[in-house]
């Protein structure tokens, strides 16, 4: 009985869909109070992210004639779960996720791809001209920052001679020195990261001062609540992610003081997305694809031939 | 991917008032723009010929908020020429000091307004939050922060104390520290420089045929400022730079804004250390005339014409005025064309816009005697039909 209710337990309640819900609330109510911080202004309270979702919830969904009504209502729903199955491989309190095989790294990369997906097809599907044209940019923009995050996740993956999220952890706790010889594919992840999740200076596709809402303008109500939920959980499962992968999980703990250091070094991966979204402006969507292909990929493919000489000898 | 035709505006978040631009894109691009105006149209030169000129000093105030002293001081200065009346040397730099605050006001405005248009929240926070520093000086000075209310015909209706001029130079002082830093962040800052250089290009012989005034102009190497080139006011004993950059670019109005709010500052610290004595104003009569002038001033954005007609009553016979806006934004189809559209609005935004100021057009039909205002779509259309009944036909 126990058998049947442990995987409904892990992808609604841990560390699936409430803890993502309750942590990404949290995340985003330090965003945005140390944003204003660093803007010089007072900021929300803390139970502001919760009462803009009930909020949103609670308002009428309104939806264009012309849209494909399938396709319109389901998208954001496609959004979360794929993002809520991505994290059961992703350790969280140990260094044992709680699905793991050999090339679970790329599951997790496709998983957290269907997102953007999901926005191109948002903003195509909803027929109105700032909706098409969000939707073009989500794809250019994709063709940015997809390549240098996958390649600096090859990095890792080489020196640590597995494809698997927990294993790369494991040999990170084992070898800690190594780290720091990563350091320049987590620049990359991290900067790829921010496009991925469309925050500053990478946030042209929604951009509110050019395209309204970008792919994102007909969307109302629970649909929109959702679709922004969405983008909270992914940037939590995103730091989870390069926080296994680059960081080295949560070391040799597990249990309850596993999960405390999960939370912390979570955390911090968060602070660093808070400190790029203040300190820039938006930059444009052709300048981000260059930027990406000019540095980003420089910087992967620097460290992937850099883990290959370290492994040879 | 075929064209698109996208309207930005009148509702957009972009834009601070409205107007309405119908884009054509292909892709990310702009192949054409068409500007469409009227939206703020109020009827405010057929209201001034309906009060005194008493009156008018306030309604004329309230055509914008942000140049509302230039508006007035062009004005007065007007009625004051045909009044023939000699305003004292105290009250002149009073409004000048009044005036180079209002600058420094909307030029600090216009960098957190294009800071929000280019998604840099941060620049946007910090340049407003240092503009109550700016409107703490005009409330110490006038008693309001926007609408003064200082002048009058003849002179000022305020006058300067010695306190409330050391807290002005201290206040200023601090500003010119943030502004140093501003200077660097608009010509240091990677995200900003990538998104405003090369953008909305206005060459320098376009920019003379177009008629674009005030900093557009001088981001564009054309050195034009009214006040050195028919000084008003005491701008003739003051020692200031006209700026003027050549990058013709959003970047270029960006710099010579930053500086001008240095120059400013500058020339405010000048008047209030050689503040000359004497009376604030002199009386003037309530009718005025008859006699017509028109009088030139550099706003914030640039010329301000107002035209006056008096016929000796107690109420104008006439009030024209051609605003800066309405002479930059001909060059925004020019600046827009083969843009992309993400950098529509940075560009439209560069020109300073204030739709307020700009929305008035009145069509004299002299054979007839008659007047008629139009507003914009109007004026579109009679000139769409004029040029079809001359065989010149837009398909």
């Amino acid at each position: 009985m126990i058998d049947v209710l442990m995987p409904v337990i892990y992808i609604a309640i841990f560390p699936g869909f409430v803890f993502l819900g309750i942590y990404s609330t949290i995340i985003q109510w330090v965003d945005r109070k140390l944003t204003a911080i660093m803007h010089n202004r007072v900021g929300p309270p803390i139970y502001q992210p919760i009462a803009d979702f009930i909020k949103l919830i609670s308002k009428e969904v309104i939806i264009p004639d012309n849209a494909d009504l399938l396709m319109f209502k389901s998208l954001p729903y496609v959004a979360i779960a794929s993002i809520i199955v991505s994290i059961l491989m992703i350790p969280v309190y140990s260094n044992n996720a709680i699905i793991k095989f050999q090339g679970d790294i790329i599951v997790v990369l496709y998983l957290l791809t269907i997102p953007t997906a999901t926005f191109f097809l948002a903003g195509w599907s909803s027929t109105s001209p700032y909706s098409t044209i969000g939707s073009m940019r989500v794809m250019t923009q994709l063709f940015g920052y997809e390549i240098p995050l996958f390649l600096s996740v090859a990095g890792p993956c080489i020196i640590a001679g597995s494809w698997s999220v927990s294993d790369i952890a494991k040999f990170f706790t084992e070898h800690p020195s190594y780290i720091f010889l990563n350091i320049p594919a987590l620049i990359s992840a991290l900067l790829a990261s921010q496009g991925k999740l469309e925050r500053v200076p990478f946030d042209a596709p929604h951009a509110k001062n050019e395209v309204v809402g970008g792919q994102f303008t007909e969307y109302s109500g629970r649909l929109l609540a959702l679709f922004l939920l969405s983008i909270d959980i992914e940037m939590i499962v995103l730091a989870a992610f390069i926080n296994a992968v680059f960081l080295g999980g949560v070391f040799k703990f597990s249990g309850f003081l596993g999960f405390i250091i999960f939370i912390t070094k979570t955390f911090f991966v968060c602070l660093v997305f808070v400190l790029f979204k203040v300190a820039m402006a938006r930059v444009r969507v052709d300048q981000v694809v260059k930027f990406s292909w000019k540095y980003l990929v420089s910087l992967s493919i620097f460290q992937i031939f850099l883990n290959l000489y370290i492994k040879l000898n | 991917m075929s064209k698109m035709q996208i309207p930005l505006g009148p509702q957009h978040p972009a834009l601070k008032e409205p107007e309405n631009f119908m884009l054509v894109l292909d892709g990310e691009m702009i192949v054409d723009a068409t500007v469409n105006l009227g939206y703020n149209h109020r009827g405010v030169e057929k209201a001034a010929e309906n009060r005194n000129y008493i009156q008018d000093i306030y309604l004329i105030e309230r055509i914008c908020g942000i140049c509302s002293h230039s508006h007035v001081s062009c004005y007065i200065n007007a009625v004051e020429e045909i009044a023939k009346v000699e305003v004292p040397q105290r009250a002149k730099a009073i409004r000048t000091i009044v005036a180079e605050l209002e600058r420094i006001h909307s030029h600090l405005l216009w960098l957190g307004v294009a800071a929000f248009e280019l998604g840099y929240d941060t620049l946007f926070m910090y340049t407003w939050r240092d503009r109550e520093q700016v409107l703490d000086c005009l409330e110490l000075l006038t008693g309001n922060r926007v609408h003064y209310g200082i002048n009058t015909i003849g002179g000022v209706r305020r006058d300067i104390t010695k306190e409330q001029a050391d807290e002005i130079l201290k206040k200023i002082k601090y500003l010119h520290e943030r502004t140093s830093y501003y200077v660097g962040v608009v010509t240091e800052e990677p995200t900003f420089l990538a998104r405003t250089q090369n953008v909305g290009k206005l060459p320098k012989d376009v920019a003379l045929e177009l008629n674009a005034v005030g900093p557009t102009a001088r981001a564009s190497g054309i050195e034009i400022d009214v006040r050195k080139d028919e000084p008003y006011f005491i701008y003739d004993q003051l020692d200031f730079k006209v700026i003027t950059y050549h990058s013709e670019d959003v970047f270029g109005r960006a710099v010579v804004r930053v500086l001008e709010v240095i120059e400013s500052i500058k020339i405010i610290e000048q008047i209030l250390k050689n503040l000359p004595e004497g009376p604030i104003s002199v009386k003037v009569g309530w009718k005025i005339g008859p006699g017509e002038a028109v009088f030139r001033y550099e706003a914030p954005r640039g010329e301000d014409i107002h035209y006056v007609k008096a016929n000796g009553t107690e109420y104008p016979e006439r009030v024209k005025v051609r605003a800066p806006t309405l002479a930059n934004f001909q060059s925004l189809p020019y600046c827009l064309k083969n843009g992309y559209l993400a950098d529509a609005v940075i560009t439209i935004a560069a020109i300073d816009p204030c739709m307020s100021c700009t929305d008035r057009a009145v069509v004299y039909d002299i054979k007839k005697g008659k007047k008629e205002i139009f507003d914009w779509e109007e004026l579109r259309k009679y000139s769409i039909e004029f040029y079809r009944k001359k065989g010149v036909k837009f398909s």
